[in-house]
Parts: C-alpha cells; structure tokens; sequence
C-alpha cells in the first residue's frame, strides 16, 4: 500500500492542491503532477544542479526534496521568473545577449542560482559568481558567457533601481 | 519512482521524534537531506520509515555566548550568514563556506552532517577541533558525548539505534585567537582530499599559550594532532614549529581509495597544516595588537 499525502503548494504564485506519494521528488511533481517541464532533471542526486528552484525565496535542488515536503511552501520555478507582462527578465534578457546558453539543459538552474545570488548580491565580482556558479554545471557553454550575463544582469538592474530611486 | 516507497513522518516537536524512532525499527531521521536523498535516490538507503525534522522549531537555532549552541536542524547558511557566529567563531563560517554548494548549504544542517559524518566533511572537523559535546536524545532520555566518542569510525557515529542528535555546543575561544583553514578539493564544493584547521592564542611573548589542530580527510574520521598539541604549549612559534606541526600532520595515518594515495593526502595535510598554522599566527598577531 502505498503512502500518499495530500498538499497544498504554492508554485510562482498560484496554488495547487494535489495527493501525492511520499516518496514523489519535489522535480518531478513540478514536472509530472503540474507540467512545470521548465526545470530540468540531470543526475537525479543533487550534483549537476539543473533540477535548481527557490523554496521560500532560497535556492534548493529539487531533486533531494520530497513533494510532501514542500506543502504550506512558496516555490519559484524558472516559469516564474519572467516578468507579470510575459516579458524576459533582466537577468533572462542578459543570458540572451550574451549567449549564456547553447542547449539550455542546465539553464534553468543558472537561472535560479543567479537571481538569488543578484537579489542577495547586488553588486557581484566576477569572482563571486563563479563561485556561486559552482553548484551548477554546463556541459555546452565553459562558463564564461554565462559569467558575463550575471555581470551584465547585475549592472542592469543596479542601474534600473537607480533609476527608479 | 526513485525511492523505494517508505511511510513520512512529520512530527513537529523532539518528543514526537524520538517516539517514531523508538516505534519503527527502520525508521530513519530526515535533516537536510542533502545526503540521504541520493543515498534513498540509488536506493542504496530504503528505510521504511522516514522522520522528517524540518517542522520541530526546537531543533533550530544558534546561541552565541560564552559557548556556541547549535540546534541539530540549524541549517548550514543560518550559520553561514550569522553575524555572531562570524564575530565569535570565524573559522567556522569560512569552513563552512567549503560544504557543498549555496544550493547545498540552503537546505544541509550542522546535525545532518555530523551524522552523516563523512571522513573529509568539515563541520565534524570543525567540531572535533571546539572539543563540541553533542547531545543525543532518545525515549529513555538525553546523553552529552564529545566529539571524539561521537565519531566512531569511517561514516559511523555512536549514536544508538532510536536516539538522535539533538544539539551541539563548544566554548567560545578568546576574541584575541587566532585561526586558519585550509583544504584542498577538486572542484570547489567537493568534499576534500584534505584539509587543516588550526586554533591558538599567544602570550604576551609571543609564545603559544593554547592550541588545537585538527587534520581532515586522512583518517576515517577527522583527527585532533593531540600529541604535537601538548608539545606546542609555551613554544615559540617560528619557523621550526610550523616544519614540526606539518611533519605531525603529515603522520596521520591516511586512508587510500581509487582516486587518491595515502601518500598523497599525508603531503596535503603537511602543506594545508602549514598554511592553516601561518595564517592563525599572522591572525592571533595582529588581534593582540589591537589588544594592547
Ligand atoms: S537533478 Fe538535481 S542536482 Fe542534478
Ligand atoms: S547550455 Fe548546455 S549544459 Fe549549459
């Protein structure tokens, strides 16, 4: 007989009501149970950091949560991240124009990992971001474009709240 | 599905727990998960049981006073990022900053890894270097063990079938105290192949009054340099001491695997001790000047 649970998880700001089995990975509810097939599942043992998403505003992987563990939690997914008006956010736009993806497997972690890192750190060496960098892997880029859009997303939007100051 | 099926526990205070792990044989405490879950994930670990600890509040939470106190559940960036912690204890926030990832270390707990206890990880060096006493609950009620009865062995601690850790503390050192970490990985995040953590105080000579050294990654567990410890007490800390200290370091009995010779972890933990030592003296030097 198997264990199952009934939650309810807030998911970029929507909730969802689901029973689950325990043993289901937070991954793959996101993917399977609510068709968030945004965030990516790479080693399935918390090494490559694709399956990265916020868990009450703190980057976490996925894949070494439980679904039942993430009930009453507020979880941001890669689908979240673009703006109300379904536009790309600066840190998106910034992966953009500096080609800080090529297949885009590990991108969504990237993504995740960086805009906690820019919302904690706003003002980052290059230095810090690879070292945040660290806890995720890209098989495609060598780093260096995906360095160069944090840096960029980083300037980008220090000016942006300048402006709006 | 990944993991074998198992029942989830939620209790939400250390009475609750223990009485879980008291009921179900194979029943197996859930911290942070960070290395349980691929161990569940390959089904290496299939308890049928599993005790989640994230929802018991008593669990968390760090004192800063005259001694540090952890909760088990304290995860690593509370620790990390805490500005006490920082102030009293800095070696244990840039250890600290070697564990895992920032992904990692949002989720992972002080007590998580201590029982997970890896040879190479640096909370239990960084525990076994405060001499921390541990303190472990169960149905019958609470024991305090010190770090070095605690770690038993290779990935294996003296915590009995049904009991679980509960906190952690050590004494504050001297705010004049110096210290220095160093380890060597890899890939930053990796667990180490070695590493060195040092702790002194000098006198008004400039002599050693107190010292700890502790060598991780070599032995199944990590190990306190008791020995040279006792020698080094009113030495004068030149350039003799610190080819002492690293030839101690570099005696540790090592353990092989397929990656990396004992030798070679014998040679990083004499260089790491040697960097760890100069940094803590140049740290300890500078704090009493600024305490004259
Ligand atoms: S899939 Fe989670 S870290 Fe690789
Ligand atoms: S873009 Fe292909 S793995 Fe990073």
């Amino acid at each position: 007989m198997s264990d199952t649970r009934k939650i309810a998880v807030t998911v970029n700001g929507k909730r969802h009501e689901a029973e689950v089995e325990s043993r289901l990975l937070l991954v793959d509810f996101l993917r399977h149970t609510l068709d968030l097939t945004g965030t990516h599942v790479g080693c399935e043992h918390g090494v490559c950091g694709a399956c990265t998403v916020m868990v009450d505003g703190h980057s976490a992987r996925s894949c070494l949560m439980f679904a039942v563990q993430a009930n009453g939690k507020s979880i941001t997914t890669i689908e979240g991240l673009t703006q109300a008006d379904g536009k790309l956010s600066i840190l998106q736009e910034a992966f953009q124009n500096n080609h800080g993806l090529q297949c885009g497997f590990c991108t969504p972690g990237m993504l995740i990992t960086l805009s906690e890192h820019l919302r904690d750190n706003p003002d980052p060496t290059e230095e810090d971001l690879r070292e945040v960098l660290t806890g995720n892997l890209c098989r495609c880029t060598g780093y260096q474009a995906i360095v160069a859009a944090g840096l960029d997303a980083a300037q980008k939007m220090r000016d942006a709240n300048a402006e709006n100051a | 599905m990944k993991p074998a099926p198992f029942a989830y526990h939620d209790p939400t205070t250390i009475g609750d727990a223990v009485a879980l792990l008291a009921q179900h044989e194979s029943a197996r405490p859930l911290a942070g998960g960070q290395s349980l879950v691929p161990m569940m994930n390959f089904r290496y670990a299939t308890p049928d049981h599993l005790v989640d600890l994230n929802g018991i509040e008593a669990l968390r939470g760090v004192e800063v006073g005259e001694r540090l106190t952890f909760g088990a559940m304290t995860r690593q960036r509370d620790v990390e990022f805490s500005s006490e912690v920082a102030q009293a204890c800095p070696i244990l926030v840039e250890a600290l900053r070697h564990v895992g990832h920032r992904q990692t270390r949002n989720r992972g707990t002080i007590g998580g890894s201590l029982c997970h206890l890896d040879p190479a990880a640096e909370t239990p060096a960084m525990m076994m270097l405060h001499d921390a006493v541990l303190t472990a609950q169960s149905v019958s009620g609470a024991r305090d063990l010190p770090m070095n009865e605690f770690a038993l062995g290779f990935m294996t601690s003296a915590l009995e079938p049904g009991e679980l850790l509960t906190q952690i503390s050590f004494e504050a050192w001297a705010p004049e105290h110096g210290w220095g970490f160093e380890e060597y990985a890899r890939r930053h995040g990796d667990f180490a192949i070695a590493s060195a953590g040092v702790l002194l105080t000098l006198d008004a000579k400039g002599a050693i009054s107190r010292f700890a050294m502790v060598i991780g990654g070599l032995a199944p567990a990590p190990m306190r340099l008791t020995d040279f410890e006792a020698q080094a007490i009113s030495a004068t800390p030149d350039e003799d001491f610190i080819k002492a200290a690293s030839d101690a370091a570099s005696q540790v009995e090592a353990m092989d695997d397929a990656h990396v010779s004992a030798a070679y972890r014998q040679h990083l933990a004499s260089v790491l001790s040697a960097r760890a030592l100069r940094r803590a003296l140049v740290c300890a030097r500078e704090r009493s000047l600024h305490h004259v």
